[in-house]
């Protein structure tokens, strides 16, 4: 008997009108609109337009969806959707999208935010052009120039190009003060000296008249672009000696001889991401290391984890045994402790030089837990046993009971042993109900990135490789390292490797759901 | 199997003694990490090396110094955020779940299917696409870009729908439907049956998902991670693991002391959880 509720609106509707519900309701999607209208103005201001889509969306669908009769469902369903399209469907997305560009530092943004970065920073000072006096003021946080240019006071901001200021009061040949404007004076100057000197302010709306800048504020000179960008020709020239610089596919302006403008921008790549890992002759040993390590660190994880595990289920499941209650609430103090406080603890007692391991239980040894290849990652797989078997026992334990008992007995007096009956009972029965989670857990330990990251840092590092990995990193933590801590942030690449983990988090998920239906049928 | 004689002698130690001996040893080695960081938070010398002797001297100092770090706006921004999260989840993972539960509508099927797939796919595995993401929303909306909790809070309201709703829907089914019908034909409307009474019914699951969803952001790293970069914004994850991980000048006795009161609010809540989170699992588990 289902309730067709979407197709019989005139019963589901109920009294419609002003009640309180239907106030609620127009507040909330009232707030809702503000905001999204809000949001569509600055992302049309700021050009992004793929928020700007997303943003016009989101607005048709929660109005239609709330002020419609029919769409039952999609008033429960709406927000939920809305949050788990923005952040994790379109993450997936994006992250395939961002592993065919080369997006990463010096190819942060667009085209043209290029061809201005580069305008900007490439500026001399002309040659023989006049130098003025120069006062700086200041507004608050936001500093400016101010300059007598024939006789007539100006002033500008980085954000304001040269203008004429009327009401300064200018005392020979220089600025004395500009109303609305504090006049900086040589203390506050020397302690914002970096500003200063990096602040230039444009003469004019056009970037090629050039821009007035200061090394020592008290004197401003003109300084023009270096080089100098043709539109139509798209490319950019060198005032000086006329070479030019066109733009290339890998997203730089590029002069003849192979010489690359920086910054550059965001273009697509291919598959170039992909075969990064493996095409630098520094990075692929380590790569297929720290590919191979991911595999066996997961798999010897749910290896030791659950053999631990179901012995001390077994172990603790004998009805005779006193304390069980006490050994069993006991076992679990790793489980509920937070992982990232006990991985944390770990790396303080396995520190080679001060921990606890080495100067007191080992007496004052030197053994190099965290920092010797090896050693590491057995560290590792001991550390992640303490933190995990006691899911291991209480899913073990929780599935032993499902063993028939009679079964047991009647395999004892047939005269089997306590491993026979283990081995041939009770393992076969526990695998059918623990196995999806076997699985499960391999793939929560192929991505545990916060036990890597907490107690060795993905240490120790290889040597002379282009991004920080170590022996103990994973791949997620090779990720991490790639985007964010290598010195140069690679996006593209990053992203690569994570399509890379998505696919295998796939296969084995999948292989998991199969594998456990079989079992089932057993 | 003689249940009534009890074993003496050998045949005790063969038969039960030895699962003593293992008892014993497995707890030692449970709680001794735990005991040397409650040791070292009480420990005044503060340091690694300090901190070697169990227990040998009791001092709150460790505690008080926490008074003077940023370690009380880390616990605040952990529990906002957590809190948040929490509230969040439950309220959109109920909405879900009503949905799916008590609606026959077009895609429902599909809309099913497709939650189950994601959630084999971690939100977190995607940690470099949510920084760009969160990069580009700054723009827009800064509050809810990089460096803000209310970002990082819809960053884990993303992942909520795909982990909780199918426990809640499984809940939600066993709800008798007549209990709905009854209110509809008494001029209830659909949201009032959401609020007055399905709401009430589940509040056991409820409960539990809003807990576990407590306990999972307050303890996640990666993606505070990414998306916090201000020391005062940082949660306890990220403020502990700085200090934490600071070798040489490491600050290890308020690390200690920071840990312990940290973990707190999670062994309690998972001590008062664990009988559903047990329950949960095993229940899980033999059905297959």
């Amino acid at each position: 008997m289902a309730l067709t509720t979407s197709t019989a609106p005139a019963v589901t509707g109920g009294r419609r009108g002003l009640g309180v519900g239907f106030l609620v309701k127009l507040v909330v999607v009232g707030l809702a609109d503000a905001l999204g209208l809000y949001g569509v103005l600055t992302s049309l201001a700021t050009e992004q337009w793929g928020i700007l889509v997303f943003l016009v969306a989101i607005l048709a669908v929660v109005n239609w969806a709330y002020f419609s009769r029919r769409a039952v469902a999609a008033k429960y369903l709406v927000p939920g959707v809305i949050f788990l399209f923005a952040y994790q469907i379109f993450a997936i997305g994006y992250t395939g999208y961002v592993a065919f560009t080369n997006y990463g530092d010096g190819h942060n943004s667009t085209k043209s935010d290029a061809i201005e970065q580069i305008s900007m920073q490439n500026e001399v000072r002309v040659e023989g052009s006049a130098s003025y006096p120069l006062t700086v003021v200041a507004q608050g946080e936001r500093l400016g120039f101010a300059v007598v240019v024939d006789g007539e006071a100006q002033l500008g901001a980085p954000d304001q190009p040269l203008a004429p200021a009327p009401d300064a009061t200018v005392a020979g040949e220089q600025v004395e003060a500009v109303p609305g404007w504090e006049t900086l004076r040589f203390v506050d100057i020397a302690s914002r000296q970096a500003e200063v000197t990096a602040l230039r302010v444009a003469l004019s709306d056009d970037p090629a008249d050039g821009s007035l800048r200061t090394q020592d504020a008290s004197t401003a000179f003109v300084a023009v672009p270096a080089l100098q960008y043709d539109a139509e020709a798209d490319a950019f020239v060198d005032t000086a000696d006329g070479t030019v610089y066109t733009p290339s596919e890998r997203g730089n302006f590029v002069s003849e001889d192979g010489e690359a403008l920086s910054p550059g921008w965001r273009v697509g790549v291919g598959f170039d991401n992909f075969g990064a890992m493996v095409a630098d002759a520094r990075m692929a040993g380590p790569f297929v290391q720290i590919f191979l390590w991911t595999f066996a660190f997961a798999f010897l994880s749910v290896v030791t984890t659950f053999a631990l595990g179901i012995f001390l289920a077994v172990t603790f499941n004998d009805q005779r045994l006193r304390g069980r209650r006490i050994y069993r609430s006991l076992f679990i103090l790793p489980y509920a402790f937070p992982g990232f406080l006990s991985a944390l603890v770990w790396a303080g007692m396995l520190n080679d030089r001060f921990g606890y391991i080495n100067v007191v239980l080992f007496g004052g040894a030197d053994i190099p837990w965290l920092t010797d290849p090896v050693l590491a990652k057995a560290s590792v797989i001991l550390v992640n046993l303490w933190l995990g078997f006691p899911y291991m026992f209480l899913i073990c334990t929780g599935a032993l009971q499902a063993v028939p008992a009679d079964l047991v007995d009647a395999a004892r007096i047939d005269g089997a042993g306590r491993w026979q009956i283990f081995r041939n009972v009770t393992l076969p029965f526990v695998m059918v109900t623990v196995t999806p989670l076997l699985i499960s857990s391999f793939a929560f330990n192929f991505n545990n990135f916060a036990l890597i990251y907490m107690l060795t840092g993905g240490g120790p590092n290889f040597v002379g490789t282009p991004y920080v990995v170590g022996h103990t990193d994973v791949l997620i933590s090779m990720v991490y390292s790639v985007a964010f801590e290598s010195g140069s942030k690679q996006y593209g690449v990053a992203s690569a490797l994570s399509l890379l983990i998505f696919v295998m988090v796939g296969v084995i998920s999948w292989l998991g759901f199969r594998r456990a239906r079989r079992l089932e049928e057993i | 199997m003689g249940t009534d004689t009890r074993l003496r002698g050998l045949r005790w130690w063969t038969e039960l003694g030895w699962r003593h001996v293992v008892g014993v040893v497995t707890i030692v080695v449970c709680v001794f990490p735990l005991l040397y960081a409650l040791s070292a938070s009480v420990n005044p010398a503060g340091t690694l090396t300090g901190s070697h002797e169990l227990f040998r001297v009791l001092s709150a100092e460790n505690y008080l110094e926490l008074g003077s770090t940023p370690f009380l706006l880390w616990m605040r921004n952990s529990l906002l955020v957590s809190s948040l999260t929490a509230v969040g989840t439950v309220l959109m993972g109920a909405a879900a779940a009503y949905a799916f539960s008590r609606f026959r509508f077009t895609r429902r099927r599909a809309g099913l299917t497709t939650l189950l797939l994601l959630q084999m796919f971690p939100q977190m595995l995607a940690f470099v696409a949510i920084f760009l993401v969160l990069l580009a929303i700054t723009e827009v909306y800064p509050f809810l870009g990089l460096n803000s909790h209310l970002g990082l809070v819809c960053v884990y309201l993303g992942g909520a729908l795909g982990v909780n709703t199918f426990l809640m829907y499984g809940y939600f089914n066993t709800i008798p439907r007549e209990l709905d019908e009854a209110a509809r034909i008494d001029g209830a409307t659909h949201a009032q049956i959401f609020f007055r009474i399905i709401m009430r019914l589940v509040a056991p699951i409820l409960t539990v998902v809003g807990l576990l969803s407590f306990i999972g952001t307050y303890s996640d790293f990666v993606i505070a991670r990414v998306v916090l970069q201000r020391s005062e914004q940082f949660t306890l994850a990220i403020g502990l693991y700085n200090w934490g991980s600071d070798e040489r000048n490491a600050p290890w006795g308020e690390f200690a002391a920071g840990a312990v009161l940290a973990a707190i609010p999670v062994v309690v809540l998972f001590l008062f959880l664990q009988r559903y989170v047990v329950s949960g699992l095993t229940a899980g588990a033999t059905k297959g």
